[in-house]
């Protein structure tokens, strides 16, 4: 039930708006995962990232993809909780670790052992519109943890202008996509961290200077 | 069907014959040399049936479909224009009220309001704009951001209102000029064979300039904007734009000879302008294309760019002379 829920979702209202009102400029969609166990990592800058991302997949593709996403906000009451989880499809993690607390990553472990392909917001938070925050090195700890899964890396932007934090209005702008070659563990959290920061750089170099 | 003449569904059919003409002969192309990459020819020529197809049917169908079509047209090109533009953050919401004018000025449109249509983006959102932004309250790059806006509203909306505003026309007879008989009973609207005629010169013109700058000519026009267009092919292009319009113009619409030969330079000189005033503006902002919507063609403001003049400069002759 809530699958064919969540394909109507996609299909009825993520697609029109994300396609018709917002209009994507996709760069090297080839680059995409095809197939799991596999990570995207992208910057956040909206609610509609993990939409757009996810409207990259097509409909059967869908059920796999799954947004990383904390659960001290999208678990906050009971609907948005089953809303987030059944029709999303996000997988919650907790940003706060207590002591008590095992292992915060483990549900991204079992996701990956399932094959799904996981989109992860290193940046932590949306933060100001159309802005790059320091990446966390969660993400290299789950890269060392899945030295066989591919990484890849994507860049979007016009998105934080479409929806930034604390609106609720959606002015219609174009999203351009911009996606590059993935990458695995290289041996060090550090090492890991220079290669996302500049495999992003390298995406963020390619839009057009005039902005915000 | 009913509302076309027979000239217009003969014209309609003409431009299909032309697209499946041009396909065979890109197929052909492409056959006889394999070697060649001529993915971006295809991907043009594709984006031609879509195009061409959309329109046609909305023709087909009627005033309201054509109406809805061109509406949709300047959202597109009026999104691709704020998605390029360095608006400011604070000016997110008077964007979104910019976007609110579209369905508003094509309902005007649509209501055959002349007076309305004409006054109300050069004057009531030329107001309501600037009140929105001063509600916002901020003062730093205000002329610039609401100068920026203006104009994308009156590229994208207005002009290109103008051409979906030919469809509603009807001859009256306090007009200047007496057209042919037919005409005068009311029983055939003239707007969609001078839309028809519209489009169809401006987009010849295009090409026209483009095949004339390229086999003659070594002086350029405009070195800084556009480098590739030259005095001869100017001229070359608008000259072929009027002898068409003398020829197909009196027979399509209801213009005379000379008036269709006037039409046909206006276009000319106001396709080649508003050309490079979609050019200028990229490459102030740095960009090659305004968007990647049309596969072959670029962004939605490549393809209409000299549409944005021809289509008021056309309305407003045709408007004084029979309407």
């Amino acid at each position: 039930m809530n699958r064919i829920l969540r394909a109507l979702f996609f299909l009825l209202v993520v697609r029109p708006i994300v396609l018709i009102v917002l209009g994507l400029n996709v760069r090297r969609p080839e680059l995409l995962p095809k197939s799991g166990p596999a990570i995207i990592v992208a910057n956040h800058n909206s609610h509609l990232d993990a939409l757009v991302l996810m409207t990259l997949y097509g409909t059967r593709r869908l059920q796999t993809v799954r947004p990383v996403a904390a659960a001290d906000y999208f678990l906050k009451n009971k609907f948005l909780a089953w809303f987030s989880t059944q029709i999303l499809g996000i997988i919650p993690i907790n940003r706060v670790v207590t002591k008590e607390s095992k292992n915060p990553l483990a549900p991204i472990d079992d996701a990956l052992a399932e094959g799904n392909i996981l989109i992860l917001f290193p940046e932590g938070s949306r933060g100001d519109p159309e802005k790059l925050d320091q990446f966390k090195t969660g993400i290299a700890r789950i890269a060392q943890h899945h030295e066989e899964v591919e990484i890849t890396p994507v860049f979007m932007h016009g998105l934080g202008k479409a929806l930034p934090r604390g609106e609720a209005l959606l002015v219609p702008f174009f999203c351009d996509i911009f996606i590059g070659p993935p990458f695995r563990w290289n041996g060090s959290r550090a090492g890991f961290m220079e290669t996302l920061t500049s495999e992003m750089q390298k995406l963020i170099d390619e839009k057009p200077k005039s902005d915000w | 069907m009913d509302h076309l003449t027979t000239e217009v569904r003969w014209a309609l059919g003409g431009i299909a014959l032309l697209l499946v003409v041009a396909s065979i002969y890109v197929f052909a192309l492409c056959r006889l040399q394999p070697d060649r990459d001529r993915k971006d020819l295809v991907d043009r020529m594709k984006t031609w049936w879509v195009i061409i197809l959309l329109f046609g049917c909305a023709f087909l169908i009627g005033k309201g479909t054509l109406i809805v079509l061109f509406a949709f047209v300047s959202f597109l090109g009026l999104k691709e224009y704020f998605s390029l533009i360095p608006a400011r953050r604070a000016d997110r919401r008077v964007l979104f009220w910019a976007y609110l004018a579209i369905p508003v000025q094509y309902y005007w449109v649509w209501l055959d309001w002349y007076g309305m249509f004409i006054v109300f983006i050069p004057i009531y959102m030329f107001m309501l704009i600037p009140s929105r932004m001063i509600l916002t309250g901020v003062t730093e790059g205000f002329l610039r951001s609401v100068g920026m806006v203006h104009w994308g509203l009156m590229t994208t909306v207005f002009s290109l209102s103008h051409a979906a505003a030919l469809i509603g026309l009807e001859w009256h007879s306090g007009a200047r000029t007496l057209p042919a008989e037919l005409y005068q009973t009311g029983e055939i609207p003239p707007g969609p064979g001078l839309l028809i005629l519209l489009i169809a010169l401006t987009q010849i013109n295009d090409v026209a300039q483009y095949v004339w700058g390229k086999s003659l000519g070594k002086r350029k026009i405009a070195p800084h904007v556009s480098p590739g267009k030259t005095v001869a092919g100017f001229l070359g292009g608008v000259v072929t734009t009027a002898l068409l319009a003398c020829a197909v113009g009196p027979w399509l619409t209801l213009l005379t000879r000379e008036h269709a030969l006037i039409a046909g330079l206006i276009i000319g000189v106001g396709g080649f302008f508003g050309d490079l005033s979609i050019s200028a503006l990229k490459r102030d902002l740095g960009v090659k294309d305004t968007s990647a919507m049309l596969p072959g063609h670029g962004g939605i403001m490549d393809r209409v760019d000299s549409l944005t003049f021809t289509a008021p400069l056309f309305f407003h002759f045709v408007y004084y002379l029979y309407f």
